[in-house]
């Protein structure tokens, strides 16, 4: 149980990326199934190199953010969807992480030999190296960095073209360039998520991202659910997305000691967002027939 | 000072869709000119004013407002000097986000944003002073999310939003064709308030003939992407709506036979 929890913190950190972009901007980002390989991919790589830890891990955020950057030139100078956007980087990154991996599809580091931000080791001792407490004390600072950025005004200028762009083009927002900064801002979250969860199991996969999209809108979504009503600051709505994806991986470690085939889980995570994101569509419609007005 | 130059713009050009939007328009306006505009379905009226706001580019001709050539300016460039409120009282606010909030994005129309905060204690006095002004309570719930106020309500926070930083030419796009007629009659009040006190040049696009000729110190009448009637002064102060008709009839030679307009 503590590395379901420890693992959803770490998926945490990555599903407020996703919150960002998806709730924020209005945009589904499919970037970040690449990004959250991408960071751990080149964290991992420094490391092993002898770069320092905190040098590596800024520049993981830093190449997240240059995936993002990558996406928004796709959708805003060359007029692409969203949607196909991220498809486009997420496949090209598929290569670019073989090739920041040497061209293996996997790379280990060992925590005897490299000082790792959190580790899977460490995760049921009471200390101050407890991935779980490290990683509570990252999301704090995500948080608290984006709480920041999201009431200056370059940051309420994403959240407005998130919420209306013909309004923001008219009140002189440029939002094209809203919308990359969001895409940057997101993918560099998610990278920073992808180099943590690198360090906690040890290794970086080239695959480890696929399907990131569909665990961080479950958190997205199962935070809305459960917290929708009571957190309504965008401060506790990112704590709330943190929480739902550590409930997500409770949920996953449940059904894995019921006996799932480890092989289906994939499965089960697409029907279930499939089902909540369904959720609010049937609501309406519901409500629409018991007013006997129609839609 | 406003001046458009033999503006053309086609839409869906050399496809079965085609049609010419606009075809040789020229206007030019004065400063704190307020001109409302009127004409038939299709007559150019609204594309007229997304062409000076910048929505797409237009085919040949120029726009120039206050003495910048703007022809060539995306829409968010533009914006610095424009003001705008639509039909739909949900284009031009934020649903999502505050009444305060929406206002502050306005406060910064044509300003470099910054990582300065995104509403400072000063400003949130003066907007609800300016909010009181409106008559309609908002200054009360200045935290409130604009989507949970009415059309009519949404329609006088983007005016204010327009005129918060005074623009150079006030677009006004039949903002009060989704309203009911009180609520229209209220917003149409506040918006001449508004016009008046900071003496704003306005192109004011209705569909109500009585509204056009009440309001403003001049009236245009477009049919087929030109202007084709303009009226200014005594001879506007004097107008009545079967002038307008008839004048209508003589400069198109059609009738005007369009019940939206009619009913007004």
């Amino acid at each position: 149980m503590p590395g379901a929890v420890a693992q959803g913190l770490i998926w945490g950190i990555m599903a407020i990326g996703v919150y960002i972009t998806y709730k924020v901007l209005d945009l589904a980002d499919l970037t970040v199934d690449g990004t959250m390989a991408t960071g751990g991919a080149v964290c991992v790589m420094l490391m092993l190199n002898g770069v320092n830890v905190w040098v590596a891990l800024l520049c993981a955020i830093f190449a997240g953010m240059i995936a993002g950057l990558l996406t928004g030139i796709f959708h805003t100078a060359m007029g692409i969807p969203p949607i196909l956007s991220g498809i486009l980087t997420q496949l090209s990154l598929y290569s670019i992480n073989l090739a920041i991996m040497d061209f293996k599809a996997n790379q280990g580091i060992a925590v005897t030999k490299y000082p790792l931000i959190v580790s899977q080791r460490n995760v049921r001792q009471m200390s101050l190296s407890n991935p779980i407490f490290i990683t509570l004390i990252i999301l704090a600072i995500v948080i608290a960095l984006l709480y920041w950025f999201f009431g200056t005004e370059i940051g309420c200028s994403l959240r407005a073209t998130g919420a209306n762009e013909a309004m923001s083009r008219a009140q002189g927002i440029n939002t094209n360039i809203a919308k990359i900064i969001g895409l940057m801002i997101s993918n560099g979250i998610v990278a920073l998520s992808s180099a943590l969860l690198a360090h906690y199991q040890g290794f970086v996969d080239v695959n480890m991202g696929r399907g990131a999209i569909v665990i961080g809108l479950a958190a997205v979504i199962i935070s809305e659910v459960i917290f929708g009503k009571i957190f309504v600051n965008f401060a506790l709505k990112l704590v709330g997305v943190a929480i739902g994806a550590v409930i997500y991986y409770i949920v996953i470690q449940v059904v894995l000691w019921l006996g799932l085939n480890t092989n289906l889980l994939k499965l089960l995570s697409a029907l279930i967002v499939a089902v909540f994101l369904a959720i609010p569509y049937w609501k309406a419609n519901l409500d629409a027939k018991s007013s006997g007005k129609g839609i | 000072m406003l001046d458009l130059k033999n503006i053309r713009k086609t839409f869906n050009a050399k496809t079965v869709n085609e049609k010419v939007a606009l075809d040789g328009l020229n206007l030019h306006l004065n400063d704190g000119d307020f001109v409302t505009v009127i004409g038939g379905n299709g007559a150019g009226k609204s594309t007229m004013l997304n062409a000076i706001a910048g929505v797409w580019p237009v085919d040949s001709g120029s726009i120039i407002i206050d003495g910048t050539d703007v022809t060539g300016l995306p829409e968010h460039k533009r914006a610095a000097l424009l003001g705008r409120v639509f039909q739909d009282p949900m284009t031009g606010t934020a649903a999502t986000m505050q009444i305060e909030e929406n206002l502050a994005l306005a406060a910064r129309r044509g300003e470099k944003r910054t990582l300065k905060i995104g509403i400072t204690k000063e400003e949130r006095e003066g907007y609800y002073e300016k909010l009181a002004a409106l008559g309609l309570g908002l200054e009360g719930r200045m935290t409130t999310k604009v989507g949970l106020l009415s059309g009519g309500q949404r329609q006088a926070l983007t005016l204010l939003m327009a005129t918060l930083k005074k623009p150079k030419l006030l677009l006004l796009d039949e903002h009060t064709a989704a309203l009911d007629p009180r609520t229209a009659a209220k917003v149409l009040e506040i918006s001449e308030q508004i016009v008046t006190e900071h003496k704003l040049m306005t192109l004011m696009v209705t569909h109500n003939m009585r509204d056009a000729i009440r309001y403003g110190n001049r009236l245009i009448m477009m049919n087929e992407g030109h202007i084709i009637l303009d009226i200014a002064g005594k001879d506007k102060e004097n107008l009545s709506i079967e002038m307008l008709m008839d004048a209508f009839a003589q400069a198109s030679g059609e009738t005007f036979a369009n019940d939206r307009i009619l009913l007004g």
